[in-house]
């Protein structure tokens, strides 16, 4: 049997509407569970970036890049494990402000954890943190016992360390057509 | 469609005119082609209908009973004919009527365009009067989908669907309209499609992998081929004879690749699969080169996979990327037009004969004649059988016809016995098997070619899945000929509750109507047999018969379909009773 692993599957398609549907219909269909999705503009104009967490198999992963490939959209998709990227998480904490100023403790564990105070306002504070998920569950360990009014996390974002060459593919296709 | 203009090229042309939506529509259908489309009108699609009539001298519509029946008579259209089926419906129910049509031209790769109407852009997502969220419904069925708004995309979203429906591995594309898009006027001009920066139909062909084949090829001592519906779709019926005559390769048909070769060709050794021929099935897994053309490894096709052809050095012939190494393991994979690929191997082949191997084919053949095709053709017992009936049609038809069958033991029978000499001749749903298919996809077929003889086949059971499609023959005067196989029972579960359930028939004794008066009800000819000596003058009444013909032939309740590889059984462990 293949070993399970934490694949980030990165996807380079037009922005249309419905293809979130399809991308998300190709998981679906397999029942893979998708553990953290993230969308947004990539460094190509107009190219959406997906970046989607799953734990399956690798000859999973290469078939579902098929699939995912196979959609009109999608321009190109990628699967890679954690070595090969570089990948962060960002988490937002909203805690009552009295305890910013009545326990010490807690600037500390702000300093400590190279977290960031997004906004004080009277009733509360909100720190910011980015990092890997495990950096991000330690502080909200240590920012337990004071009493989190809101918490959330991103879902996680992704480079890869080899090239994704998409610049290089649009131009291609720009001369053959 | 944000990113329209920069992801979509075009052919330019000039011309425009100020036009409704719905009008719009009719003038893209007629750019690319369309002059019969299929549907069912409703609230919703009345603009676009309303065109419709203006315009019928051009575009002509076929009114069928059923959405569902106007989708598989658009691919019946589309798998004779090589042309695009279109298929129209309105919003709610008529769009989710479409959904088991569009769902078998998915997984059959059949190049269709679905049209349907939707309530007016304000009132989406309110749960309006007749709004179902078919693009979300239809989205895991479909190559592509989408939603147009306003009357402005209509050109430039109906060019996209019909590249992506005809191109790479055809499929079905839904285009949904809101009624305000249909009213609106806007300046209409057509560009034809021709690329879209994110999908590639059409694959590069990599010289060394040409070579890399063309070598396993000429090494090979017992090759074998296996080819699909690909041969078809990519118009590469020659080059398969071509390749088989001259390497001297053994060859089998999936069931959709089926009249792609003569059936009488001597190197054709029949069909793979679940209930294909013995010899092929048996010596997949003694061939030492599985070469697949346009194939994709159906489950039905391949049996176990961890059995199936593990000796044997896999060449795949393919146009869709994600079908190679999806079930099996390729030493060479050949991304392409299948046509293209094989012109490009085809001359670095060897001349060859591999006689002895042939052989092995011939003799597991005899086998399978004693145990199985005497009986089915020529049986001694009282009761007809599906076989003979197959037997009369080839000999009636002279292996002329176009074949539809619906699903079920005659399905099989059918297409292990229908004798083919040209090509797009076997019309059937394999990937969904879909009952109720047959009918409607008979009306397409012979509006697709109307020189040709349509015969349907098809059993008791899915003749009243979509029998209400005898009013479009009726109306339209579609001359096909309907024989409906009747063992009142639904054969093919019977057969398998009865080999694998102990023989409990749970629910799959029918009591059927009287078959010949519905059909007379229609106003169509109709006749019954269920003696062997009426069989063959009624098949030849049949063909000869100028209009539309139906024949309910009683056959033997209880007969079963073999050879059979069971679900989950080896391709070699293939039963033959
Ligand atoms: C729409 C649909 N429902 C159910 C099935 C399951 N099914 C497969 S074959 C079959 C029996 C078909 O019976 P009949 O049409 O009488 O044909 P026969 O097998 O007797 O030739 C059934 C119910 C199906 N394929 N399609």
């Amino acid at each position: 049997m293949e070993e399970k692993q934490t694949y980030t599957i990165s996807i380079y398609s037009e922005n249309n509407i419905g293809l979130l549907n399809r991308i998300s219909g190709i998981f679906l269909k397999r029942h893979i569970n998708i553990e953290s999705l993230n969308v947004s503009g990539s460094e190509i104009e107009n190219v959406s970036r997906f970046v989607i967490v799953v734990n399956i198999t690798e000859s999973w992963a290469r078939r579902i890049v098929g699939q995912i490939e196979k959609q009109i959209e999608v321009i190109k998709a990628y699967y890679h494990t954690d070595d090969e990227t570089i990948f962060q998480e960002t988490a937002l904490f909203k805690i009552k402000s009295d305890l910013l100023f009545d326990q010490r403790q807690i600037q500390n564990i702000i300093k400590e954890s190279h977290s960031e105070i997004v906004t004080v306002s009277r009733d509360f504070f909100v720190i910011a943190k980015t990092g890997r998920r495990y950096e991000i569950e330690a502080l909200y360990d240590e920012l337990q016992p004071y009493g989190i009014m809101q918490f959330t996390r991103s879902g996680r974002i992704s480079v890869s360390k080899e090239r994704m060459d998409i610049s290089t593919m649009l131009k291609e296709f720009q001369l053959i057509n | 469609m944000e990113t329209k203009t920069l992801t979509q090229k075009q052919e330019k042309k000039e011309t425009t005119m100020r036009i409704s939506g719905a009008e719009a529509v009719i003038h893209c259908l007629l750019a690319e082609g369309v002059d019969l489309v299929y549907g069912y009108p409703g609230g919703a699609i009345m603009p676009i209908y309303d065109e419709l009539y203006k315009f019928q001298d051009k575009l002509h519509h076929v009114l069928t009973r059923h959405e569902q029946g106007a989708t598989h008579a658009a691919q019946g259209y589309a798998r004779v004919s090589g042309k695009v089926g279109v298929a129209m419906a309105t919003s709610g129910p008529g769009a989710t009527n479409l959904v088991t049509g569009i769902a078998d031209a998915q997984i059959d790769s059949t190049p269709m365009v679905c049209i349907t109407g939707q309530v007016a852009s304000h009132l989406l997502g309110s749960d309006a009067f007749q709004e179902t969220d078919i693009v979300g419904i239809s989205t895991p069925v479909t190559k592509w989908n989408h939603q147009i708004t306003s009357a402005s995309e209509i050109p430039e979203v109906m060019a996209k669907a019909f590249y992506i429906a005809r191109s790479g591995r055809p499929g079905p594309v839904l285009i949904d309209i809101t009624k305000n898009a249909q009213f609106e006027e806007f300046d209409f001009s057509y560009e034809k499609c021709t690329g879209i920066r994110s999908y590639n139909s059409k694959p590069e062909i990599e010289k060394s992998k040409v070579e890399q084949a063309a070598d396993l090829i000429n090494k090979a001592k017992k090759p074998f081929i296996v080819w699909g519906q690909g041969i078809i779709l990519g118009q590469a019926e020659e080059e398969l004879k071509q390749l088989i005559e001259k390497a001297g390769i053994p060859a089998a048909s999936t069931l959709l690749g089926l009249s792609a070769l003569d059936s009488d060709h001597e190197f054709n050794t029949g069909m793979v699969g679940m209930h294909g021929n013995y010899g092929p099935n048996v010596l997949t897994n003694e061939c030492d080169v599985l070469i697949a053309l346009g194939m994709r490894f159906d489950d039905r096709v391949t049996g176990d996979l961890s059995t199936y052809a593990k000796q044997a050095k896999v060449v795949h012939f393919e146009i869709d990327p994600a079908e190679i190494d999806k079930n099996v393991k390729t030493e060479v994979a050949i991304l392409g037009n299948v046509k293209e690929s094989l012109q490009r191997v085809l001359p670095l082949i060897d001349n060859n004969k591999h006689e002895a191997w042939h052989g092995e084919f011939k003799k597991r053949y005899a086998i399978e004649f004693d145990e199985v095709i005497k009986n089915d053709l020529h049986p001694e017992k009282e009761g007809l059988t599906m076989g003979e009936v197959i037997d009369q049609i080839n000999k009636a038809s002279e292996h002329k016809a176009v074949i539809v069958t619906d699903v079920g033991q005659h399905q099989m029978i059918a297409c292990r016995y229908a004798k083919f000499n040209k090509t797009k001749s076997n019309i059937t749903s394999g990937g969904l098997g879909t009952m109720g298919f047959a009918l409607p996809a008979a009306i397409g077929a012979k509006m697709g070619d109307p020189e040709r003889e349509v015969v349907a086949v098809i059993g008791d059971g899915g003749y009243q899945m979509t029998i209400q499609e005898l009013g479009t023959i009726f109306q339209t005067g579609a001359a096909v000929k309907i024989v409906v196989l009747n063992n009142d029972f639904l054969g093919m579960v019977r057969q398998w509750q009865q080999l694998f359930f102990d023989r409990r028939y749970a629910s799959t004794e029918l009591v059927n109507p009287d078959f010949v008066k519905i059909a007379e009800g229609y106003h169509i000819k109709a006749k019954r047999v269920s003696k062997r000596e009426d069989l063959q003058g009624a098949v030849q009444e049949m063909m000869a018969s100028e209009e539309a013909y139906f024949l309910e032939v009683k056959v033997e309740k209880e007969d079963n379909v073999f050879p059979m590889i069971p679900t989950g059984s080896s391709v070699s462990d293939v039963r033959l009773s």
